[in-house]
């Protein structure tokens, strides 16, 4: 199976051995972990096992594979035509030196980790995809779809950057009807009204789970930890959707019960700390790692891989699939990606987190290279100042070269927050 | 009596402060090298020795910079940041932001009038902006770090150096003085390129008066008028600007010593008291001397 999707078998080997050491390292070796957690675990050792397997057979049923990097990426549409979605491996230092052979180095970790993966071979979800979707949110990953495209069949939906006009909602739904286009005929199926509706509970209904899942962690002391709740979104991604939402389900009633029995991983009297900025795509757990390292949790993410995904519903607005087109557009056009402007939206939510999951602090995540996220994060400071929460900005990639230093900030903000 | 020791293990210097009974009366200073642990043993022994005490005679210890997790004696680590802030405020109970330049990193922390931090920032990954940098510069130019300063002050027309990447500014320094720029103007164009990173660094924070200027690259006079030029501040240099991060941690360890069950502790020690400073917090160059300052 492994060689007739053209994996770098050698590189591959290589990949999993770093990833079975870092995950025993950082998640088997926490205390008091949910017992529900015991699933993610399994996925995460077969993540290039059994869920490959099933793409793969589903693929010779002659289903299609889409595979995305973003969350406008509208999955309801690839669900109601029968196909899978899958987010695309980029989360790994790993693949960045096989990029770097062909693209700018002076382009963010995310981008630079995914074309690596593809040129190297050494993703598996990539090579089983019938289609990449990419988007239009930052200039980076637009150019390097071009040249993705050459490689594999790559669409690019056009994403507008003002939420404000009627032009960027007209754009929305014109995209959403091309989209839905694309999909049909990839995969010869013709979205109808029921497909789509009952796609679309589908999708809710793993929205709604995870909501839960983040919902439990307001508690103090919290029941989950952010490196276990990262996971779980990061897991969201590739995993079987209903399988998944029926696991985070059972994930959510055990932390509705440690809410209620006080059971939680971290210390009280440790500050809260709540993440925001960009996303830290599987199996990036470098920032998580350092903070929990240190006792602190973590207890919420504002960010593609967190609550930008999961946070709005598609709301019913009719039956016929035009009425059901605009609800998409109405639920995708409220993510708050840093590439809108004005964006202020994004920084009501992220002040309004703070304050809904308790948060002493906020560690703000800069991708190197991500204009958007950067300069954003001067609203986001100062919006959150205005409310007595301190933020600190991390400005890093995947490499482990400033890990010692970025501790050392992450261990100051926590004195400053509670000084001995 | 109530003996507390800082350790501060640098990524260069390792620095140990002896506070008897609210008095720094003693420190030391001693190149880290391979191994921080051995090093601030090192230099807690010739502490000790010096001042005819044994490791039993001391309550407390605070450990705190790169190295403060390999120091295997310690009661307690606290960060840089967080010691410097401390370390300050005992010099100069005005200080509200203190700019350290140590030998791999350079930060700005701004305090708030009870002496917390109130933020800080430190410089990315690269050496650019700290003594590293300096020292680099010193081989190339072929003088010592240490007069570094001197020369750089007597520059009538310090040099432009562009580049802050230090493996670039070192190949700058060499073309310029191969054709033939003054020794002198180059020493004080790489102190204005230093002065400009780090006062940008400064300015994210906000500068607020008093500034205290720490670590070793405040013992640079040229450092400290480039500074002060660029920030349009005075600067105030305690006596021994490289000992701020372990007077503080010694101070911090009084505090924890205070909070730490009676059972456990050797002596107690109650808040120390800050005391206003005279208007000059201290003046560069006075011979005030460090040791034996009461706080």
């Amino acid at each position: 199976m492994w060689s007739d999707l053209g994996l770098n078998l050698e590189k591959h080997d290589v990949l999993l051995g770093a990833l079975g050491k870092a995950y025993g390292d950082l998640f088997m070796a926490q205390k008091n972990r949910p017992k529900k957690m015991e699933y993610y675990n399994f996925v995460i050792s077969e993540v290039h096992g059994l869920r490959v397997k099933e793409l793969v057979e589903r693929k010779k049923a002659g289903k299609k594979v889409i595979g995305a990097f973003c969350l406008y990426a509208p999955e309801e549409l690839v669900y109601a035509a029968d196909a899978t979605m899958v987010g695309l491996c980029g989360g790994a230092d790993f693949s960045i030196p096989d990029a770097e052979a062909q693209i700018p180095r002076e382009l963010c970790p995310l981008i630079k980790s995914f074309y690596g993966f593809k040129v190297g071979g050494t993703c598996p979800y990539f090579q089983s995809c019938n289609l990449v979707v990419g988007e239009t949110t930052c200039d980076g990953k637009k150019k390097v779809y071009e040249l993705l495209g050459e490689i594999t069949p790559t669409y690019v939906m056009e994403i507008p950057h003002r939420t404000d006009t009627p032009q960027a909602r007209a754009l929305w739904l014109a995209e959403m009807k091309a989209f839905k286009a694309q999909i049909e005929q990839l995969t010869g199926n013709v979205i109808e009204k029921g497909a789509l509706k009952e796609a679309i509970r589908l999708i809710n209904e793993k929205r709604k789970a995870m909501k839960r899942v983040s919902e439990a962690r307001k508690a103090s002391p919290v029941p989950i930890s952010g490196l276990d709740a990262l996971l779980v979104n990061q897991i969201s991604f590739y995993d079987d959707v209903e399988r998944f939402t029926k696991m985070t389900n059972e994930l959510a009633d055990e932390l509705e019960e440690r809410n209620r029995a006080g059971n939680g991983v971290a210390s009280a009297d440790k500050p809260r700390l709540m993440f925001s900025g960009c996303p830290m795509a599987i199996p990036n757990w470098k920032l998580h790692s350092i903070i929990e390292g240190m006792g602190v949790p973590v207890v919420a993410e504002e960010s593609c891989i967190g609550s930008r995904y999961f946070t709005d519903l598609v709301q019913p607005k009719g039956s016929s699939v035009d009425s059901m087109l605009e609800a998409l557009v109405d639920r995708y056009a409220q993510i708050s990606c840093a590439c809108f402007t004005p964006n202020n939206e994004r920084i009501e939510k992220v002040v309004q987190m703070a304050k809904e999951y308790h948060a002493d602090g906020v560690v703000y995540n800069v991708l190197q290279y991500c204009h958007a996220y950067n300069v954003e994060a001067v609203k986001v400071g100062r919006a959150l100042k205005a409310k007595g929460v301190p933020m600190l900005k991390i400005n890093t990639d995947y490499s482990s070269e400033d890990v010692e230093q970025i501790r050392t900030r992450v261990e100051a903000f926590t004195e400053m927050l509670r000084p001995s | 009596m109530v003996r507390l020791v800082g350790v501060d293990i640098g990524a260069v210097a390792t620095k140990v402060a002896l506070v008897t009974d609210g008095t720094l009366t003693a420190s030391h200073i001693l190149p880290t090298g391979v191994d921080g642990n051995a090093a601030a043993r090192r230099a807690l022994r010739k502490l000790l020795e010096t001042n005819s005490l044994t490791a039993s005679d001391i309550a407390y210890t605070v450990s705190t910079g790169y190295g403060r997790r390999t120091y295997s004696r310690a009661n307690r680590t606290v960060t840089e940041i967080t010691a410097h802030g401390e370390g300050a405020r005992r010099f100069c109970a005005e200080a509200r932001t203190i700019i350290d330049i140590g030998g791999q990193d350079s930060k700005a922390i701004s305090l708030s009038e009870d002496g917390g931090v109130l933020n800080f920032i430190m410089n990315d990954r690269c050496a650019a902006g700290t003594g590293r940098f300096l020292e680099v510069m010193s081989r190339a130019l072929r003088v010592r770090v240490s007069g570094m300063g001197e020369i750089a002050l007597q520059s009538q027309q310090p040099a432009r150096i562009s580049s802050t990447c230090t493996v670039f500014s070192e190949s700058e320094v060499i073309s310029l003085l191969t054709n033939g720029r003054d020794k002198r103007d180059i020493a004080a164009g790489l102190c204005e390129s230093i002065a400009k990173r780090v006062s940008t660094l400064a300015k994210s924070v906000g500068v607020r008066e008093k500034v205290v200027f720490s670590g070793g690259v405040a013992k640079n006079v040229g450092m400290v008028a480039a500074l002060e030029k660029e920030l349009k501040v005075k600067l105030l240099v305690p006596p021994e600007p490289q000992i701020i991060g372990a007077v503080g941690a010694a101070f911090i360890a009084g505090r924890l010593l205070g909070a730490e069950p009676k059972s456990t502790i050797l002596g107690t020690v109650g808040e120390v008291p800050v005391r206003a400073s005279p208007p000059d917090c201290f003046v560069r160059g006075a011979s005030e001397p460090t040791i034996g300052r009461t706080f």
